[in-house]
């Protein structure tokens, strides 16, 4: 099946329904519900589930374009991590689910879950641990945002396992899932951050001209679309690969290139932008703040660099042969 | 906008190719000492390039006619990647195989192109590109070397510099102002072929900061070129020299220039007891941007498959390519310094120092950073 009509959908939807001040109000603490139903409604979270399972039977390489483009309008709901769950358990139940990066089990029998994106528009949360996973239901957390601003990520809490958990067999690598997904929303972003960014240099005039004609800012700029272009090859050799869950190596390393290139496109972003980039009411901060979240989100750059320098010195290969070939194939 | 570039694999057949050039070069380069290895592209063997030719893998992309391989821009990717890797001396036919010899392709008459491919395919004919003059380098188009008509064909006089392996080249295609002045800028230019050894020719190796002689200046004292020596049309000299750059800037040439020392210092790693968190994750971070840059390079070598010219792709890919290439021995060079008391194999130390004390030229030659980056700005409408 063709992921084109889903990508098309998905956009008329987003460009209706997801604008800046949508996205504010949900920030905000408003209702997603209007949202939350259009997407729910489409079968959009089932378009990685096997046909066979009465899924869209799509890709994860097919879906990448509606992933890009939910990033693009920073869609406040986990449906990334819900497409990729629903693919790989047949039990998932209805409603939302986003992915914990960490879960741990405190002495008191508690669980936690800190740094969960989307964790407030999320019906389930995936935690996973050593040999399982389970899905927790947020309503029965208690529920903090450790970000002033909103709740971009939450940290959660259970004080026993709830009765309405529902577990997921089998081993499954979800930190690289997830870090793959946060890949491919940091691409998105950026996408339109970078669009934004070249709209203003155009508009904006100091000294009788357009910033745009300086070539100081030229320069900038194109060094940003090197980022925002390296970003987005990078998240795409995430979504490369059999298997309805990606390949950790092409994980680490989408994760790792994206998260490098957030801290260079938002401050070229903010610098161009000028004084008014800082402004609340001005969208930039709606991105710029989720990209930094997100760098941080399933390992920074930082980890993953180690996870990769650490699997290539274990190689005996040299760096072709032991990572840079099996990424790009 | 530039549009996203796209992840392109290599199709089975060309990747099929991977394994003989690496049993080849098993064999060829088995003595080869490492800082030789190091010099990358800039290394010239003659013999070499003609082993290499002699299995068919000089013009690898050039029609099976012309003497060439006939194969696809993918295979020569396959061939280049092993080539870099393994640090072979690929300086003597590197010029005419990626530049000139596809230049001629396009643009040459059916007597230059039965005259020159077949011998470039042989590692016969090495080329060189005479682009840069005393006063022109990042202003290519105030070139002032004039080709002026002289009966049926041209008399040529000026000077050329920086011009890579031309005492060891039989030809030169050079960028030339054949009417007008330079106040006339792109109008007026066209691209000669010149024989280095006519009379008139003079050439003098210049030494580089590291002790080699592999660029040099050229001087035209009334050269005389036959009728034929214009490749393409006269006057549209800087069209083509655009298209041809593109080829010169898209390969994994700029990408790999510091992947031998890179190779070379993980083996060092490898060999440390416990090494240090900094130097595992810098390994890391080096390979990830590498995975990331050779799917770009992969995406625009697709875009040269489907015959597109992809000018503004090849420019990123480059500038980011050689930010990495000169970010390696920097970087190397602090987390093997952050260890007095290790020792640190010579070999590796000359390596090092020598792709250390070369690298500011990864950004200059091809075009420099600041002008790649203002063809990126117009790519993106902003000039
Ligand atoms: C190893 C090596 C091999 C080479 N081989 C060849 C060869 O085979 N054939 C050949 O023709 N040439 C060759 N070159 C020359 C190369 O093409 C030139 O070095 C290059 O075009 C830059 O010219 P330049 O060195 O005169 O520097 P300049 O043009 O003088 O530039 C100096 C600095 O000023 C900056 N600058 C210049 N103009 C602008 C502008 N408009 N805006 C902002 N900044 C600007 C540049 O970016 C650079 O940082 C080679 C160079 C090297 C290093």
């Amino acid at each position: 099946m063709s992921a084109d009509p889903f990508l098309h959908a998905m956009e008329r939807l987003l460009a209706h329904y997801c604008t800046p001040s949508f996205v504010r109000s949900v920030e905000g603490g408003g209702a997603v519900a209007v949202l939350r139903d259009e997407v729910a409604g489409s079968g959009f979270a089932d378009l990685l589930v096997p046909e066979s399972r009465g899924g869209g039977g799509l890709s994860r390489a097919d879906v990448g374009p509606v992933l890009f483009a939910c990033a693009r309008h920073l869609l406040p709901l986990p449906l990334d991590a819900t497409m990729m769950v629903r693919a790989v358990n047949a039990s998932t139940p209805e409603g939302f689910v986003a992915i914990a990066p960490h879960a741990t089990i405190l002495e008191d029998g508690a669980i936690e879950c800190r740094g969960v994106p989307d964790a407030a528009t999320a019906d389930w949360v995936l935690a996973a641990f050593e040999q399982e996973a389970v899905l927790l239901p947020v309503v029965a957390a208690e529920s903090r945002s450790p970000l002033a601003g909103g709740p971009i990520v939450a940290d959660l809490r259970w004080r026993s396992l709830p009765r309405a958990a529902v577990g997921v067999p089998g081993n499954h690598d979800w930190f690289a899932a997830g870090a793959m997904l946060m890949a491919a929303r940091i691409a998105g972003a950026m996408d339109h951050v970078l669009a934004v960014t070249l709209a203003h240099a155009a508009d904006r005039r100091q000294f009788g001209k357009p910033l745009a004609q300086f070539q100081a800012i030229q320069q900038q700029l194109a060094v940003m679309a090197e980022e925002v272009a390296a970003a987005r090859m990078a998240a795409s050799l995430g979504f490369g690969g059999e298997g309805m869950l990606p390949d950790a190596l092409q994980a680490a390393v989408a994760k790792a290139r994206t998260s490098e290139a957030v801290p260079s496109v938002a401050s070229i972003a903010h610098a161009v932008h000028g004084a008014i980039g800082i402004a609340a009411e001005f969208d930039l901060q709606l991105f710029t703040r989720r990209l930094h979240a997100w760098r941080l989100a399933f390992g920074s750059e930082g980890h993953w660099h180690g996870r990769i320098g650490r699997m290539l010195l274990a190689d005996g290969a040299p760096v072709l042969d032991a990572v840079v070939r099996r990424v790009v194939r | 906008m530039i549009d996203a570039l796209a992840p392109a694999t290599i199709p089975a057949t060309d990747e099929a190719l991977r394994h003989e050039v690496r049993a080849f070069l098993r064999e060829h380069l088995r003595d080869r000492p490492l800082e030789a290895r190091a010099r990358s592209w800039m290394g010239f063997d003659a013999e070499f390039s003609r082993a290499l030719a002699a299995r068919g893998w000089v013009g690898l992309t050039l029609p099976v006619e012309y003497g060439g391989g006939g194969r696809s821009p993918f295979a020569r990717f396959v061939l280049i990647e092993e080539l870099l890797a393994a640090g072979a001396p690929v300086g003597a036919h590197w010029i005419a195989d990626r530049q000139s010899g596809p230049l001629l392709l396009k643009y040459g008459t059916e007597a230059q192109k039965r005259f020159h491919l077949p011998r470039i395919c042989r590692a016969e004919s090495f080329f060189c590109i005479g682009m840069s003059e005393p006063q022109s380098g990042s202003d290519l188009a105030s070139v002032r070397t004039r080709a002026e008509r002289d009966g049926d064909g041209w008399r040529l006089s000026g000077q050329k510099l920086w011009t890579t392996h031309a005492p060891r080249s039989h030809f030169m295609i050079a960028l030339v102002r054949t009417s007008g002045t330079p106040d006339d800028r792109q109008r007026g230019l066209s691209q000669v072929i010149v024989d280095l050894a006519a009379p008139g020719v003079t050439i003098r190796p210049i030494l580089d900061l590291a002790g080699d002689a592999h660029f040099s200046e050229v001087f035209f004292d009334d050269v005389q070129l036959g009728p034929d020596a214009i490749v393409g049309q006269e006057g549209e000299g800087w069209a083509q020299v655009t298209a041809e750059l593109a080829f010169e800037r898209s390969g994994p040439e700029r990408i790999y220039s510091s992947l031998v020392l890179f190779d070379a210092w993980l083996d060092h790693l490898r060999a440390v007891p416990f090494p240090d968190e900094s130097s595992i994750a810098l390994a890391g971070r080096i390979a990830s941007h590498l995975a990331v840059l050779r799917a770009m390079s992969l995406a625009v070598t697709a875009k040269l498959v489907a015959g597109e010219s992809p000018v503004v792709e090849a420019a990123l890919v480059k500038d980011l390519g050689t930010t990495l290439e000169q970010f390696i021995p920097t970087a190397v060079a602090d987390v093997l310094g952050a260890h007095p008391d290790r020792e640190i194999d010579p070999s590796l130390l000359r390596a090092l120092a020598y792709v250390t004390h070369v690298a500011p030229s990864f950004s200059l030659r091809g075009g420099t950073r600041e002008i790649l980056r203002g063809m990126i700005a117009r790519g993106l409408g902003l000039r």
